[in-house]
């Protein structure tokens, strides 16, 4: 068995790293002043804002290409072949799809709150994806909206439709400034929200989707 | 001992405790569990390190912010992997060779 | 020891417990309901470590959609399990 080697092994490093954390001398390069000093021209007032869109645009960028393609990787290993049997979806059950038609719209526009608060206050496209992924979650669950199959058309835009605006912008900055992402500080906060507000849409449907496609294979007649 | 370290401290035992159950545990649904015990104590670690004068720290904020949503996509993926295994073989477990 | 010291302690010993038992609790059902409740108390912890941008992203997807992603994945494989043994 490996767990006389692995436990030891584990407490030790354990035990290393938290005196090493403990012991750690205050860091040399400190980027709080920088993102503070910076804020001004960066086109939103949040520094996490800032950072995600402004400072550090290429790491998000990156980020939603990742989902992307974690969503492709699952639609290639999930089960192509469709199961008959029906388990859910017709739910006897009153309360529970009243309670999913009350709280879903009230989450639509929790998110849109959560979008353009994100450019003064914490909020932004990733919490406000994330409401919307979990209303689309709440709505299947409650047996209103039928797992996904196939992606249609309009869906494969919406998936991409995040990613593709924000390489867009990245494209057009690179020949306007000549430099990826650099945003000209006049017309840096109409592009950010710009590319949050397809962020928002992307992510909602990409993190739906993490479940919508999974679920699909259950049973549910779509 | 500000939060921040404290908490960085916690990070460190999660990890920890993480990495083990990836290694010992051979359920795969648990060893996902045990993957994302790891990820939130990588997170911790690199806030709570950043934040341990008690001063907030945008930088490895945002950056924890999009490593959260990467790891569920991760998380998704490896339960997708699971259930297709599950569908292949009937089995939840990876299959013996790796036991040595 | 002042009132925030103790909540950080407490809350930092209530994370370590949960994501123990959440690895070690013999019934997967119950596991993945705690490692839910470690999701949640990790939102409380980004709150304290005053990071709200976090600590929203983690309510709404590290306790709310993997938490829905564990249990639908955990009951498909069941009602899997149920029809192969219908079957046998």
């Amino acid at each position: 068995m490996k767990r006389p080697v692995v436990i030891p092994a584990a407490l030790l490093f354990a035990v290393v790293l938290i005196l090493a954390m403990v012991d750690l001398a205050p860091p040399a390069l400190d980027l709080r002043p920088l993102v503070a000093a910076n804020l001004a021209s960066s086109g939103v007032a949040h520094p996490v804002t800032a950072v995600l869109l402004n400072y550090r645009a290429y790491d998000t960028l990156l980020e939603i290409g990742v989902l992307l393609l974690a969503l492709v990787a699952i639609l290639a290993v999930s089960e192509s072949v469709p199961t008959t049997s029906s388990t859910s979806a017709t739910s006897s059950d009153l309360l529970l799809p009243m309670l999913g038609r009350i709280a879903a719209p009230v989450m639509v526009v929790v998110a849109v709150y959560l979008l353009s608060a994100g450019t003064s206050a914490p909020g932004g496209a990733f919490q406000a994806g994330a409401v919307l992924a979990a209303a689309a979650v709440l709505l299947h669950l409650t047996g209103l909206l039928p797992g996904w199959r196939q992606p249609g058309v309009s869906l494969r835009w919406g998936l991409a439709g995040g990613f593709l605006l924000f390489v867009g912008v990245g494209a057009i900055l690179l020949l306007v400034e000549g430099d990826l992402l650099r945003y000209p500080p006049d017309h840096a906060g109409v592009l950010i929200f710009l590319i949050e507000s397809g962020l928002t849409l992307s992510l909602g449907l990409i993190l739906a989707g993490l479940f919508l496609f999974l679920s699909h294979d259950k049973g549910d007649v779509g | 001992m500000t939060s921040g370290l404290l908490f960085a401290c916690v990070g460190a035992l999660l990890f920890v405790m993480g990495v083990s159950g990836v290694l010992l545990i051979r359920h795969l649904l648990r060893r996902i569990l045990a993957f994302n015990l790891m990820g939130s104590g990588a997170f911790l670690v690199l806030v709570g390190l950043a934040q341990r004068h008690g001063v907030a720290d945008p930088v490895p904020q945002a950056m924890v912010l999009t490593g959260i949503v990467v790891a569920v996509a991760a998380t998704a993926l490896a339960l997708a992997l699971v259930r297709r295994l599950h569908a292949l073989t009937g089995k939840l477990e990876p299959p013996e060779a790796d036991d040595d | 020891m002042s009132l925030g010291l103790g909540f950080d302690l407490l809350l930092a010993a209530s994370l370590l417990w949960s994501g123990w038992r959440a690895l070690s609790t013999p019934r997967l059902d119950r596991a993945l309901v705690l490692f839910i409740a470690f999701g949640l108390l990790m939102t409380l912890t980004w709150a304290r470590l005053a990071a709200p941008d976090i600590a929203l992203a983690e309510a709404a997807i590290g306790a709310g959609l993997t938490g829905a992603l564990l249990l639908d994945a955990f009951g498909a494989l069941q009602a899997k399990r149920a029809e192969a043994e219908a079957k046998k």
